[in-house]
């Protein structure tokens, strides 16, 4: 049998259909993916999220350690109680994974990072910071929710611990206040508002039951990679991997090759990515009938490409996707895209695909797809 | 539970059968097929005239997360697919064995390895279990 999350009963009770994700055993979804989905664009829904993997690094010799660890720079957090977007490398500059870094004071930092991932991140980091002498800890003892939609932060006030309750409605955008074991950070997964709540697991069930009590919706994994499409986020495994670098993968702006001088792990392999871009992942918007999957073969004016990740979307009523294609690649191009041994065309779009609800892009009214 | 009509036949990979007068059938996926493909989003059937072999893939339903393949138990030519699902894909989730109906033949007969509603339900029990 798989991992368990603290809530995973409360789920098990809630009649989740229930999947494999990276070892664990996590709700796909309740009853209709697309109907939390939904939920989550026009009021608030919540995920389990606690096989994400939450680490800690402590010691004077973080921030150092950091610098030289993730392609992102965290001295741009002007402050503790800033999170960043980074990206983890090897030396030849391919993505070990991409994670969210939590500035909680000059000899505290932490990492939340995939479920997937978070045994060959952990062996890399220690093996680092044993160098560095900063201390490395894996908080299996906490819990983490994601109250995601434009209602989200507004129904999720109540379930906050008071030392939380003034600070958080004030959080900017990346923005986290804490207290205790308690982390609530302004970002997310689904390109709406929200918080990501870190908590003890001991706290979890009480605080997932709150939540619903405040009209806050169970939502699976089902929809949250639907809602992380639509809002152009990138999925590990999918969209990033150890093969590809970040400027070939949609997420070169969170490489701070700025000040010259960090000595970051994979720069030199960047450096001489940027001189000679390949390719590079854009969105898709398939214009005939039919789904986008990640694998598929594209053949776009430049040469071949690949569907990363495809889906339907609901909030589109079509179906759209991210894809590797040749450098030079331009938006408003049409591909075709080999969907099931037909040829299909797809229109090359910039994500985000969906923003506060609606498309981001004018949709033909000619259209053949749903 | 899932729904299993006694008046349809059935295969083990999830499709139903219906027999209709004068040598025609209606066939679809099942109550259990569906839920276990969660909400679908894109129905593809056969156009009227096309050949059917017994074993033939003749539609793929696609939900979110994925596309599947629906496997004719009986060979024959197809009078017509359901139109309405291009646009109302969730029929077949609302209503697999009525309005979520996906083609209907005019052929077989039906082969005798298929299952009749009590069989079906065991071999359902046996293969969740």
């Amino acid at each position: 049998m798989g991992l368990k999350t603290p809530l995973h009963g409360v789920h098990a009770a809630a009649g989740a259909k229930i999947i494999d994700f990276g070892g664990w055993e996590m709700p796909l979804h309740y009853g209709s993916q697309i109907a939390e989905h939904l939920a989550v664009r026009s009021g608030a829904g919540m995920f389990d999220v606690s096989h994400m993997g939450v680490i800690d690094l402590r010691g004077p010799a973080a921030r150092t350690l950091l610098r030289e660890l993730l392609a992102n720079d965290v001295a741009r957090l002007a402050q503790p109680g800033r999170a960043q977007y980074a990206c983890m490398l090897r030396e030849d500059g391919g993505i070990l994974d991409d994670l969210i870094v939590y500035f909680a004071a000059d000899d505290w930092y932490r990492l939340v990072v995939n479920a997937a991932t978070r045994s060959k991140d952990l062996a890399w980091i220690r093996a680092a910071a044993a160098v560095q002498g900063v201390g490395v800890t894996e908080r299996t003892d906490l819990a983490m929710i994601a109250v995601q939609g434009p209602q989200a932060r507004a129904r999720a006030a109540s379930a906050l611990p008071h030392a939380c309750r003034d600070a958080a409605p004030a959080l900017p955008r990346f923005g986290f206040t804490m207290a205790a074991d308690w982390f609530v950070a302004r970002t997310g997964y689904t390109g709406e508002d929200g918080y990501e709540i870190i908590l003890p697991a001991t706290e979890a069930v009480r605080t997932w039951e709150t939540l619903l009590a405040a009209g806050v919706a169970p939502a699976g994994l089902g929809c949250r990679d639907t809602l992380r499409l639509e809002a152009g986020l990138s999925l590990y495994g999918n969209d990033l991997d150890e093969s590809h670098h970040p400027l070939e993968s949609g997420v070169g702006w969170t490489v701070a090759f700025e000040p010259g001088e960090r000595a970051f792990v994979g720069r030199s392999a960047l450096e001489s990515a940027r001189r000679a871009p390949g390719s590079v992942l854009v969105g898709l918007l398939l214009e005939d009938r039919g789904v986008l999957r990640a694998h598929q073969a594209i053949a776009a004016a430049n040469g071949p490409g690949i569907v990363t990740s495809g889906s339907f979307s609901p909030s589109l009523n079509r179906s759209i996707g991210l894809a590797r294609v040749p450098a030079g690649t331009d938006t408003g191009e049409q591909v075709r895209v080999d969907v099931r041994g037909q040829q299909l065309a797809a229109r090359v779009v910039a994500p985000p695909f969906v923003r506060n609800g609606a498309a981001t892009f004018s949709l033909a009214p000619a259209e053949s797809s749903r | 539970m899932s729904q299993i009509p006694d008046d349809l036949q059935y295969t083990r990979s999830h499709e139903w059968v219906r027999t209709l007068a004068n040598g025609r059938f209606e066939m679809g996926i099942t109550d259990h097929a569906q839920s276990a493909l969660g909400d679908l989003v894109f129905v593809e059937v056969p156009a009227a005239g096309r050949a059917l072999a017994a074993g033939e893939a003749f539609a793929v339903v696609e939900s979110v997360k994925a596309a599947s393949d629906v496997y004719s138990p009986l060979a024959g030519t197809v009078i017509g697919g359901n139109a309405a699902l291009a646009s109302r894909p969730e029929l077949v989730n609302q209503d697999p064995y009525g309005e979520g109906w996906l083609v209907r033949i005019e052929g077989g007969p039906p082969a005798a390895a298929m299952l009749d509603a009590a069989a079906y339900a065991s071999y359902l029990a046996a293969e969740t279990k």
